[in-house]
């Protein structure tokens, strides 16, 4: 190579590196730490105004309503995580392990429980809102097709039932997900280990708890992990079938919808105020980042090597 | 121990055996079919009157009965908005694709000072949600004067992608042998041509999982066209969903028509590379 190769290796390596860090830079950090200043100033619409500390932070945590919608927001938030953890990560486990004896039609199931997966969350909203209106959707056509007419209800219409509609919904649409990282995380066993299980007990179940369980710890890991920041992030699905206003009366508002309504304003329009949706947004983060990673770190400490 | 007890034993562990199994193959059948059949009712719907909906959900309708899929395609934007999607999506991938690569293979192949760092910056942002970075995204793409453009929406998707994939890429890129790479040099190929014609084809595979993992979150993505997009013109497919959505709330047939056509393209291209599907979006997930 003329002139010299060193400069001309680090000029290299430069191009290769600084558009794309640069990119990051620009559109993921940048935005992420102008979230938390932003927090920390009075908006008047679209324009800064004057700092004002952590006016933000009280208003959203402490003053009312405000403090009450966020109590109510989070603790949704808290019991979607818990149900999906039973409903999506729990189903998917027993899944997995249905699927890894591998016995004929597997491949089948495979590839079925993993195609709502692929489909927009628009779409499958969308589709259970259809199917659970109260006269003309297909859960309450069903019931009453069935004699079990007494058991038809406004699923989604009633504080009662409205989020656990949605996290039902949501189940459905994710289940493949953590379905198919246990699969894989089973599928890594070694052979020996199973053999020797084997000679030692006919249990399923001690086979299940003592000896699966434990060797797909790093699968939990991930699986528990995601669905967390996926549940405190959860908004496209609700806003869908509950709308923006968490309808039935709130019983379904949820962190990112109350973010979004704060931020953005409500469905009438009104409201919009950036300062105290920012604040609501570091909240939000900081807390996902600290739980997802004291989560992460906990989880990892009882992962074993094989 | 006498011979008949064992083979007791033996007929009760093929008994148990069968039963388990015949458990778990109901177990998954069921499954199956719960995943499925809503997708199946969908697909009929999308065939029927409103009458025939309401009052025979699970019957097979008459196929050739296509007038909701005509009304979907003339009366409303959905041809455009399947084209913005395809437009967003796949300029992002690109884009996408081809930083992440430049990004992997600097920090894989070259011993620089900061190259840990360097990584590390970029996975940092790997489970952090950009969502809640909304605000200050608005006002950046408004201070650049490309609120209500498709460039938007490129951008913050190049930007959700990178992380993963300048991770995947680094992972797969570090294990290329070094042998080749040597030999080009021995014979005075330059740095880029090393990259260009030698250690790139040897990265299909990994770009296939990027491409696929980054492709279906982009083409589903609701939340930043809602921000970033008013113009009905601009309007990517599951905007686009909620739009005529909410014109034809009376008219079922036409609603789940709708649907139907959203979801066959990704639904179609996942039958045939189902695996590739399942690997790419499990690729973060799956050490």
């Amino acid at each position: 190579m003329p002139g010299s190769p060193l400069l001309a290796r680090r000029l290299w390596i430069t191009a290769l590196i600084v558009p794309p860090l640069a990119f990051v830079a620009l559109f993921v950090v940048y935005p992420i730490i102008s979230a938390f200043a932003y927090a920390f100033f009075q908006w008047h619409g679209l324009a800064r105004g004057e700092f004002v500390g952590f006016a933000n932070f009280y208003k959203v945590l402490f003053t009312q309503p405000y403090a009450d919608w966020t109590a109510n927001a989070f603790l949704h938030n808290v019991l979607v995580f818990f149900a999906l953890m039973v409903l999506q990560n729990g189903v998917g486990f027993l899944l997995a392990y249905c699927l890894w004896r591998e016995l004929p039609g597997a491949a089948f199931h495979r590839v079925a429980v993993f195609l709502p997966v692929v489909l927009s969350t628009i779409i499958v909203g969308f589709l259970w809102k259809l199917f659970l209106h109260p006269l003309f959707g297909v859960v309450n056509i069903s019931l009453r097709g069935t004699g079990l007419g007494g058991l038809a209800q406004p699923w989604l219409g009633q504080d009662t039932t409205a989020l656990w509609a949605l996290i039902i919904a949501n189940a459905w649409h994710m289940v493949g997900f953590p379905t198919l990282v246990f699969l894989a995380g089973m599928q890594r066993i070694p052979g020996e280990i199973l053999d020797a299980v084997r000679m030692e007990t006919e249990s399923e179940w001690v086979k299940i708890s003592k000896v699966v369980w434990p060797l797909v710890a790093p699968s939990a890991t991930v699986v528990f992990t995601l669905l967390f920041v996926g549940s405190f992030n959860w908004f496209e699905l609700p806003y869908i079938m509950a709308g923006v206003d968490g309808s039935p009366h709130k019983a379904t508002d949820v962190l990112g919808l109350y973010f979004y309504r704060t931020a953005f304003g409500d469905q009438s329009g009104s409201g919009q105020d950036f300062g105290a949706g920012s604040a609501l947004a570091v909240l939000i983060f900081l807390f996902i980042a600290i739980v997802a990673g004291f989560i992460t770190f906990r989880l990892r400490a009882r992962e074993i090597q094989i | 121990m006498s011979a008949a007890t064992e083979t007791y034993y033996d007929r009760r562990g093929i008994l148990q055996t069968l039963g388990r199994d015949g458990l778990i193959q109901i177990i998954l059948i069921l499954n199956t079919i719960v995943m499925l059949g809503p997708l199946v009712i969908m697909f009929f719907a999308a065939f029927k009157t409103n009458a025939q909906i309401f009052q025979s959900p699970f019957s097979i309708p008459d196929f050739s009965n296509v007038a909701n899929l005509v009304k979907i395609w003339s009366e409303t934007n959905f041809l455009r908005y399947l084209i913005n999607s395809a437009i967003v999506t796949g300029s992002s991938i690109v884009l996408i694709l081809t930083l992440g690569t430049m990004a992997a293979y600097g920090i894989a192949r070259y011993n620089f000072r900061g190259s840990g760092f360097v990584l590390m910056f970029f996975v940092a942002g790997l489970t952090l949600p950009l969502k809640l970075a909304i605000i200050p995204l608005f006002i950046l793409m408004r201070d650049l004067g490309i609120l209500n453009t498709q460039l938007s929406l490129v951008i913050i998707y190049v930007a959700m992608g990178l992380p993963t994939t300048v991770f995947i890429m680094t992972g797969f890129i570090r294990t290329l042998p070094n042998e080749l790479e040597d030999a080009a040099r021995m014979d005075g190929a330059s740095e880029p041509r090393i990259m260009w014609s030698i250690m790139l084809p040897l990265v299909r595979p990994a770009l296939v999982i990027s491409g696929i993992q980054n492709v279906v979150p982009i083409w589903n993505d609701f939340f930043f066209p809602l921000i970033f997009i008013q113009k009905d013109a601009l309007k990517t497919l599951p905007q686009g969903l909620t739009t005529f959505m909410g014109e034809y709330t009376t008219d079922w047939g036409v609603l789940f028509a709708g649907l139907l056509l959203s979801s066959a393209p990704v639904i179609l291209v996942y039958i045939v590379l189902s695996r590739q599907f399942i690997n790419g979006m499990t690729a973060g997930a799956v050490k």
